[in-house]
């Protein structure tokens, strides 16, 4: 009898496409500004994802997110690494830099100093990108002065068209900086062009200010969980401390919570929900009232209610299952072209596996709503209807 | 030809032979309450034998189809005991009243009610498959039973390619392609021509009546009457008569 559900779904041919069309639109947009917002709100870690070593970063106590910088004093380094637990401690910079371009126009450019008198076990800077990222160029450059490392889509976004080119010059905040290297960095969520020095190089490129601490990072002992070494931390320098994980999700919430991103990609993925409801119910709905003389003659013919109920969940798991594929294959391809047209930033579109089993859990609830809004038509037919 | 009915007053009275196929006690079926009350059925009792083409006949809304819906099965009695085949339905649970009717009864719709986006092939192996055979198998037996009611050639067309007539046997061959003990009509040749309607109504008898399965025809149309072995005539939910077929006459001869 599954066959024969089959071929009754696809049968009616516009029916079966309005179904599938219903669902493809909905699983299409939930996918995509899903991926859009969470691509977006990604964009707001990348720091914190791009500077690797490090297991905790400490900070003022009022920093909200990790783009908040509120520099502190150059001793609470040392307090920092009198706690207990700490494997070791180094300076971090993050500030933004304004650099001037060879049209005379000027671009905010995010600048990471890292510590370059500290290294990690391995004895590498800590906060260096892997060797992977590292697109061109020798990371021991950067020990000479007014030397940067800049990051690809930066390069793009300064240059244009011209391809790299090892040694060129440009001003950051009236101070020459020498590009010796390309790197490639995770998308920041304002769009600007990334900048790796030392940290004292990084001083030099900035407007001078009392406290020019930004951030520490900081790396555990064997042995010591980093949640706990955050408390210890907190406790004995009255400073703010988070891992990675925490900080990643403290900076999200405060996009979240601040900013009306959420709410307007909510609405769009709620519409796309909606409207995928609306049209794959609807059409399943008149399917089956228009072949409910034929279920009847199936009750009729001795198919049981349990197997009727299976026939029509089969029918809407199969819309579900082609509207699905096409839905998110049409999202993932969006991202995919998306990606390639536009090169001069890189595209905030994170398609995760959260987003596949979200959409499909939204998607499989349509399929069922539509399914038991047509069987309690089904279920409860009169038998009276086959003999009329 | 016309067919001579005499009133059969025998079959109205307690069960008496226990090899008939349908057997009615008191049998009622009331729909709403109050004073909106209706009995569709009214106290009916009736015995029905085997080897017969039963022509069920009366006014529409007579109970005729009430009561088939009843012996089917497709419908509680509100009153008294259904037995079909030797089975007390009545008292059958609702998954074994289903399996009992997959198993032992056929059906003739009004309107055909295939499915259309199966071939005829297809459409007269339903009942099969639902009996869980595998579809190669009851394709198979299928393809027989359409042969023998003379579409052996029309076997992969669609219900739309077919013309009434057509249809209404491929819905006999669907009907009875599990060898039903029960075959049940219900205006089987009230959407045809005169014409095709004698046609099914031919095939009917000739395929489908045997002398150990019962079938019931509802019918409005008294041309059909020739057809039938018995004549249950109802009105108002309950048995007017019962009339046995006692000769055919030619037309000649009543003439003469």
């Amino acid at each position: 009898m599954n066959w024969v559900a089959l071929r009754m779904l696809v049968g009616d041919k516009t029916k079966y496409l309005g179904i599938v069309f219903g669902v493809t639109f909905a699983a299409l947009l939930m996918g995509q500004q899903s991926a859009i917002f969470c691509g977006l709100m990604r964009n707001t870690t990348s720091q914190i994802r791009d500077v690797e070593g490090a297991d905790i970063w400490v900070m003022d106590p009022s920093v909200q997110f990790v783009d908040d910088v509120k520099p502190m004093n150059s001793n609470k380094l040392l307090r920092v690494r009198g706690v207990e637990g700490v494997a070791w401690a180094v300076k971090l910079y993050k500030g933004i830099g304004r650099a001037k371009l060879a049209d005379g126009n000027f671009q905010q450019v995010i600048l990471l100093g890292l510590d370059y008198d500290s290294k990690d076990a391995d004895g590498r800077v800590v906060g260096q990108p892997r060797d992977e990222r590292i697109l061109e160029g020798d990371w021991r450059e950067l020990s000479r002065p007014n030397t940067v490392f800049l990051d690809d889509f930066g390069w793009r976004y300064i240059f244009g068209d011209v391809p790299y080119e090892r040694g060129k010059t440009m001003e950051i905040n009236d101070t020459r900086a020498e590009i010796v290297g390309l790197v490639k960095c995770n998308p920041t969520f304002q769009t600007f062009p990334i900048m790796y020095t030392q940290y004292k190089q990084a001083l030099a490129f900035s407007p001078p200010e009392p406290k020019q601490l930004t951030f520490i990072l900081v790396k555990a002992q064997d042995g010591v969980a980093p949640e706990q070494l955050c408390k210890t931390i907190e406790e004995k320098t009255e400073l703010k401390a988070k891992t990675n994980d925490q900080f990643f999700w403290m900076t999200i919430a405060y996009y979240m919570e601040r900013t009306g991103i959420p709410i307007n990609f909510g609405i769009t993925v709620l519409l796309g929900f909606i409207v995928g409801c609306a049209i794959a119910g609807q059409t399943f709905y008149l399917f089956t009232i228009e072949n409910l003389k034929q279920f009847g003659c199936l009750k009729a013919m001795g198919v049981s209610n349990l197997r009727i109920v299976g026939m029509v969940m089969l029918q809407a798991l199969i819309v579900g299952f082609i509207g699905y594929g096409l839905g998110i294959g049409g999202a993932a391809l969006f991202g995919i072209v998306f990606g390639k047209l536009v090169t001069t930033a890189p595209p905030a579109y994170y398609f995760g596996w959260q987003i596949l089993a979200i959409s499909g859990a939204a998607v499989l609830i349509i399929i069922t709503v539509s399914a038991a809004m047509s069987l309690k038509k089904v279920l409860f037919l009169e038998a009276g209807v086959v003999f009329r | 030809m016309v067919a001579i009915f005499e009133k059969d007053t025998d079959l109205k009275s307690e069960i008496r032979n226990p090899q008939s196929a349908i057997v009615l006690k008191g049998v009622s079926k009331e729909f709403g309450s109050g004073d909106s009350k209706t009995f569709a059925l009214n106290d009916v009792s009736l015995e029905l034998p085997y080897g017969e083409m039963i022509l069920l006949v009366g006014p529409s809304g007579c109970g005729k189809t009430t009561l088939i819906s009843v012996v089917a099965g497709l419908l509680e009695t509100s009153k008294g005991e259904v037995e079909v085949l030797g089975q007390n339905i009545t008292k059958m649970g609702g998954t074994k009243k289903v399996r009992f009717r997959g198993d032992n009864i056929g059906f003739v719709f009004q309107q055909y009610n295939l499915l259309p986006s199966l071939t005829a092939q297809e459409n007269a192996c339903i009942p099969l498959l639902i009996a869980g055979w595998k579809r190669p198998k009851a394709l198979a037996k299928a393809g027989e039973v359409l042969e023998s009611v003379g579409l052996g050639n029309r076997m992969k067309s669609f219900a739309h390619e077919l013309s009434g007539g057509q249809q209404q046997r491929v819905a006999i061959a669907r009907a009875l392609v599990h060898e039903p003990k029960l075959l049940v009509c219900d205006e089987p040749t009230a959407a045809l021509d005169a014409h095709s309607g004698r046609v099914v109504m031919e095939l009917i008898k000739k395929v489908a009546v045997e002398k150990d399965r019962a079938v019931i025809v509802v019918t409005h149309d008294s041309r059909v009457y020739d057809f039938g072995d018995r004549i249950v005539s109802m009105s108002d939910g309950k048995i007017e008569s019962i009339e046995k077929k006692q000769a055919v006459l030619t037309h000649d001869i009543r003439e003469s």
